[in-house]
C-alpha cells in the first residue's frame, strides 16, 4: 500500500544564507528610482520632460529675473543700442506705469478715493469669504447694498443733486407702494403689520440710498471716462458678482418653477446667453443699448459693458444654482411644506441656505470665469488692466523690444494671483464641506 | 374596522389663496412687464433709427462690401463681393479655426489629462503646473502674448526662413505649396470613400466572425491599408501612367516678397496656438475626472478575467470613462468655438471681426448684424447640445 515511503526526498539540513536587504527601499534615491525611472518607458518619459524643462525654464528665468532691468526712467534702460540691456524683461516700465495700471487716468490728487474703494471691497470680500467671520448676514447686507452705494459715491463723487420735485415724486411713490401693500393685505385678510413693515422697509432702503447719493460730501466729481486699470477690472468683476448672484438665483428658481411661462422665459434667457460668446454680448450692449433707450437718455460708456457682463454671468450662475437646487432631496421641500411654509419662506429659510452651501465651489468657479472674462471689456474700448497695458506698450517714451512681453507678463501675473487664490479658496471650502458630509 | 369619513366640508377660502389663480396672476404680470419692456425698446429703436437715418432690413447683405479680407476660403474681392459674401467668409474662417483647434486641443488635452494621472512624479507635476497656469490666465492675455511672441520672432519677408519642401516662414505668415487639382483628381476621394466603406464592412465581418469562432483578424492593419494605402496607391498608379491628379504650386522667393503658394496668416497661427493650449488645460481636467470616475473594481475585475493591461484600458476603462468625459468635452468644444471670437483682438478675420466689426461699422445696422451673428453661434450651440442629448440617451446606464 504505502509505496512512497522509501522514495528519496530532499530535506533542507542547513540554514540558507539570508538575502541581502533590498538596497535603498527608502530615501531619496529609491524614491527617484521608483517614481522617475521605474521602467524603460518611464525613463524615456522623464528624460523627455527634463529636456522640455531644460529648454523652457532657464530662458524664462533669465528673461524674467536674471537679465531683467529693474530700474530706469525711460526706454534707454531697456534698449541695448542706448546703453541698456535688451535681453530681459523691462520691469522699470511696470514700476513707472504702475500708477496708470492701477488707477487709469483718475486724477492723482483723488487716488485716495480709489484706495478707499479697494479697502471697502477687501472688507466685504473678507467678511463673506471667511466662513467663521462674525455676523455674516450683516456682511451680506454690507456687500450687496451698503458697499455698492458707498463705492458709487466715493468713486463718482456722489452729490447727484436731486431736485425738490424728485423728492416729492419719491414721497408719493413711497406712499403709493405702502398703500398697495396694505391694500393687498386687506383683500387677502391677513394682518396689516407685516405688510406695512415690508413696504416701509423697501421704501426706506430706496430712500436711504437716494439720500446718500444726493448728499454733498464735497468730493470732486470724476467722470467714468477717466477710470481705468485695476480699478475698472475689479469694478467690472464686483458689479458682475454683486448682480449675478441674486439674479442668477432668481433665474434658477424660475427655471425650476411649476409655472410654464416663468419657466420658459428663464430657459430662453439662460440658453440664449450661454449660447453666444461674451464679446458679442458686449458689442450688443455697446451698439444696441443706446438704440433701445429714449433718444435723450445716454448710457454711460462704462455702464454698457457692466450690464453686459452682469447679465452674462447671471446665466452661468443660474445653472450652478440650479445644480444645487436639484441636489436637494425632495424630503426637504416636503418637510418645509408640511410645516406650512409658503414658497418664499420655504426657499429662503430651508432650501436656498442648503443648496447655495453645496454649490459654493461652483459659484467661485463662475467668479473665476467672470474675473477672466472682464478682460474682454478692453475690446469694446474700456480701459481695464489689459487696455491700459495695450495703451502703455506703444508709448514712444518706452519703445523697446521687450516692453510688450513685459506688459503681458505683468497682466498674466495679476490675473493669475486673483484666479489662483479664488480656486484655492474653493478647494478649501470643498474639502470642508466634504468633511461635514463624512460620517 | 370603521372607516372615518370626514363630514365637515373644507373651510371656504378666498379664491386669492388658490395657487392656480396666483400662478396665472404671476405669469400675466411677467408677460405684461416683459411685453412692455420689449414694446418700449422696439418703439425707441424705430424712433432712434429714423432719427439717425439708418436703413433697416436685411437688404444690406446684397450691397457691395468694398473692403478686403486677409484670409478668404472662397473668392472674395472688395469690388465684386457683397456683405453677404463677407459674412460667409467670416463664418468659414471661424469654423476652420474652430475645427483645427478642436482637433489639436483634443490630442493635447488627452495627453495632459493622462499625464496628470501618471505614476511618474515629474510628468504629473509638470502637467499640473501647465493646467493651473493656463486655466488662471485670461485667454485674451494669452492670445496677445502668442501674437507678439509669434510675430516678434519671425523675420521680414525679404529674409524669409527657407524650411525646405516649399515651406517658407516670415512675418506675413507660413507659406507652403498650394495643391492644384487636375481634371481626374476626383478619382482619389472616390477611392478613399470605397476604402472607408470596405474598412467598415470588413470590421463588421471580423467582429461577427470573432464572436462566432473566437478567431481574431488584423482589423487595424487592414483598416489602415484600405483607408490610407488605397488612395496613395491610386495616386502613384495615376502618376506613373502620366495623369498626375494633384500637382503643387511652390511659393517663389522674389526680392521683397514671396509669390504663389498658400499662405497661413500669423494671426491664424497665434489664435490657433492660444485656443489649443488654453482649452487643452480644461480638457485635461475633464479627462482626468473621467478616468478617475471608473472604479478600481472594474480594472481589477477585467484583470481577473485575464485581459492584458492594454485590453483593460481599451475595452473596459475607456468606454466607461467616455460616458463621463463626452458631455463636458463637448461643452469645451463649444467654448473653444465661442472663444474663437476673441480673434477680433488680434485681427484674425473671423465672424465677429468681419461682420460685427467692419460690416457693422460700415452699415450701422446694429440690430440686424447682431441678430445674425448671435443666431449663428446660437445655432451651433443648440445643434451641439441636441446631438449631445441623443448621445447621452444612448450611452446612459440602463438601470434595473
Amino acid at each position: 500500500m504505502s509505496t512512497a515511503v522509501d522514495m528519496p526526498r530532499f530535506v533542507r539540513a542547513k540554514q540558507v544564507e539570508a538575502l541581502p536587504p533590498p538596497n535603498l527601499a527608502r530615501g531619496p534615491i529609491a524614491w527617484v528610482r521608483e517614481n522617475l525611472f521605474s521602467g524603460p518607458f518611464n525613463t524615456v518619459l522623464t528624460l523627455v520632460v527634463l529636456y522640455l524643462l531644460y529648454i523652457t525654464i532657464p530662458p524664462l528665468v533669465r528673461f524674467l529675473f536674471i537679465d531683467a532691468v529693474w530700474t530706469g526712467t525711460d526706454r534707454a534702460a531697456c534698449r541695448a543700442d542706448m546703453g541698456g540691456s535688451e535681453a530681459g524683461a523691462c520691469w522699470a516700465f511696470i514700476r513707472e506705469k504702475l500708477g496708470y495700471f492701477t488707477y487709469g487716468s483718475y486724477p492723482v490728487s483723488e487716488h485716495w478715493r480709489v484706495d478707499v474703494f479697494f479697502a471697502l471691497l477687501a472688507l466685504g470680500v473678507g467678511w463673506l469669504l471667511w466662513l467663521k467671520a462674525p455676523r455674516r448676514d450683516l456682511g451680506a447686507v454690507y456687500f450687496f447694498w451698503l458697499f455698492p452705494v458707498l463705492s458709487y459715491i466715493i468713486l463718482t463723487g456722489g452729490n447727484a443733486d436731486f431736485s425738490g420735485r424728485f423728492w416729492l415724486g419719491f414721497l408719493i411713490f413711497g406712499a403709493l407702494l405702502i398703500a398697495l401693500f396694505a391694500f393687498v393685505a386687506a383683500i387677502l385678510k391677513t394682518s396689516l403689520r407685516p405688510a406695512l413693515i415690508v413696504g416701509g422697509g423697501i421704501v426706506a432702503v430706496i430712500g436711504i440710498t437716494l439720500a446718500l447719493i444726493d448728499m454733498d460730501f464735497d468730493l470732486q466729481p470724476v467722470p467714468t471716462s477717466l477710470w481705468g486699470g485695476i480699478l475698472v477690472t475689479l469694478l467690472v468683476a464686483t458689479v458682475g458678482i454683486v448682480f449675478s448672484l441674486p439674479f442668477g438665483i432668481l433665474l434658477a428658481l424660475g427655471r425650476r418653477s411649476k409655472l410654464p411661462i416663468v419657466r420658459m422665459a428663464s430657459v430662453i434667457f439662460i440658453e440664449f446667453v450661454r449660447g453666444v460668446p461674451l464679446i458679442t454680448v458686449l458689442i450688443m450692449a455697446n451698439t444696441m443699448l443706446p438704440l433701445f433707450l429714449p433718444g435723450d437718455l445716454t448710457v454711460d460708456r462704462l455702464l454698457r459693458p457692466l450690464v453686459g457682463t452682469a447679465l452674462f454671468a447671471s446665466a452661468y450662475m443660474a445653472e450652478v444654482v440650479r445644480g444645487g437646487l436639484q441636489a436637494m432631496p425632495k424630503g426637504q421641500y416636503e418637510g418645509a411644506m408640511s410645516l406650512g411654509l409658503n414658497y418664499p419662506q420655504m426657499m429662503i429659510l430651508i432650501i436656498l441656505p442648503q443648496a447655495l452651501r453645496i454649490v459654493i465651489p461652483g459659484i467661485v468657479n463662475t467668479f473665476i470665469g467672470l474675473f477672466k472674462d472682464t478682460s474682454l471689456v478692453s475690446i469694446v474700448g474700456i480701459f481695464d488692466v489689459v487696455k491700459t497695458i495695450e495703451a502703455s506698450r506703444i508709448d514712444p517714451n518706452w519703445a523697446a523690444p521687450t516692453i510688450s512681453l513685459t506688459g503681458y507678463a505683468f497682466a498674466a501675473l495679476f490675473y493669475f494671483i486673483f484666479c489662483f487664490g479664488m480656486s484655492r479658496y474653493s478647494l478649501g471650502v470643498e474639502r470642508r464641506l466634504a468633511a461635514g458630509q463624512k460620517r | 374596522m370603521q372607516t372615518v369619513v370626514s363630514q365637515t366640508p373644507p373651510p371656504k377660502k378666498s379664491f386669492l389663496y388658490d395657487p392656480k389663480v396666483r400662478g396665472i396672476f404671476y405669469q400675466v404680470l411677467l408677460i405684461a412687464v416683459v411685453g412692455y419692456l420689449f414694446y418700449m425698446a422696439a418703439n425707441n429703436a424705430i424712433e432712434n433709427l429714423r432719427r439717425a437715418r439708418i436703413a433697416s432690413g436685411f437688404g444690406f447683405l446684397e450691397n457691395t462690401a468694398g473692403f478686403d479680407i486677409s484670409q478668404t476660403l472662397i473668392t472674395f474681392s472688395a469690388a465684386g463681393s457683397t456683405y453677404g459674401d463677407a459674412f460667409i467668409v467670416g463664418l468659414l474662417n471661424t469654423l476652420i479655426v474652430s475645427a483645427i483647434g478642436i482637433f489639436f486641443t483634443t490630442i493635447l488635452g488627452f495627453i495632459i489629462g493622462i499625464a496628470r494621472l501618471s505614476k511618474n512624479w515629474m510628468v504629473a507635476k509638470v502637467a499640473m503646473v501647465y493646467v493651473e497656469t493656463l486655466r488662471n490666465i485670461p485667454l485674451l492675455v494669452q492670445l496677445l502674448f502668442w501674437y507678439i511672441a509669434v510675430l516678434g520672432t519671425l523675420p521680414q519677408p525679404r529674409n524669409s526662413l527657407d524650411m525646405g519642401a516649399g515651406f517658407f516662414l516670415n512675418s506675413r505668415g507660413l507659406f507652403m505649396a498650394r495643391p492644384i487639382y487636375a481634371a481626374d483628381a476626383w478619382a482619389i476621394p472616390v477611392v478613399l470613400l470605397i476604402g472607408l466603406v470596405g474598412a467598415f464592412v470588413y470590421r463588421r465581418w471580423a467582429k461577427v466572425r470573432q464572436e462566432r469562432t473566437g478567431q481574431q483578424y488584423p482589423v487595424g492593419l487592414v483598416t489602415l491599408g484600405l483607408v490610407l494605402g488605397l488612395p496613395i496607391l491610386t495616386w502613384i498608379v495615376l502618376a506613373v501612367i502620366g495623369a498626375n491628379p494633384i500637382s503643387f504650386e511652390m511659393p517663389k522667393k522674389g526680392t521683397f516678397n514671396l509669390t504663389g503658394g498658400m499662405q497661413i496668416l500669423p494671426e491664424f497661427v497665434a489664435l490657433l496656438l492660444g485656443l489649443t493650449t488654453y482649452t487643452a488645460a480644461f480638457i485635461a481636467e475633464v479627462v482626468r475626472a473621467g478616468i478617475l470616475a471608473v472604479s478600481k473594481g472594474q480594472t481589477e475585475a477585467a484583470g481577473s478575467l485575464g485581459l492584458k493591461p492594454g485590453q483593460i484600458l481599451r475595452l473596459v476603462v475607456i468606454p466607461q470613462a467616455m460616458r463621463v468625459i463626452v458631455p463636458p468635452l463637448t461643452s469645451q468644444y463649444l467654448n473653444l468655438t465661442k472663444n474663437s471670437s476673441l480673434a477680433v483682438a488680434i485681427g484674425y478675420p473671423d465672424l465677429v471681426q468681419v461682420f460685427m466689426g467692419t460690416v457693422l461699422n460700415q452699415t450701422g445696422q446694429a440690430i440686424e448684424v447682431v441678430v445674425i451673428t448671435m443666431g449663428v453661434y446660437l445655432t451651433i450651440s443648440l445643434l451641439t447640445s441636441a446631438v449631445m442629448n441623443i448621445y447621452n440617451r444612448r450611452v446612459a446606464i440602463v438601470e434595473r
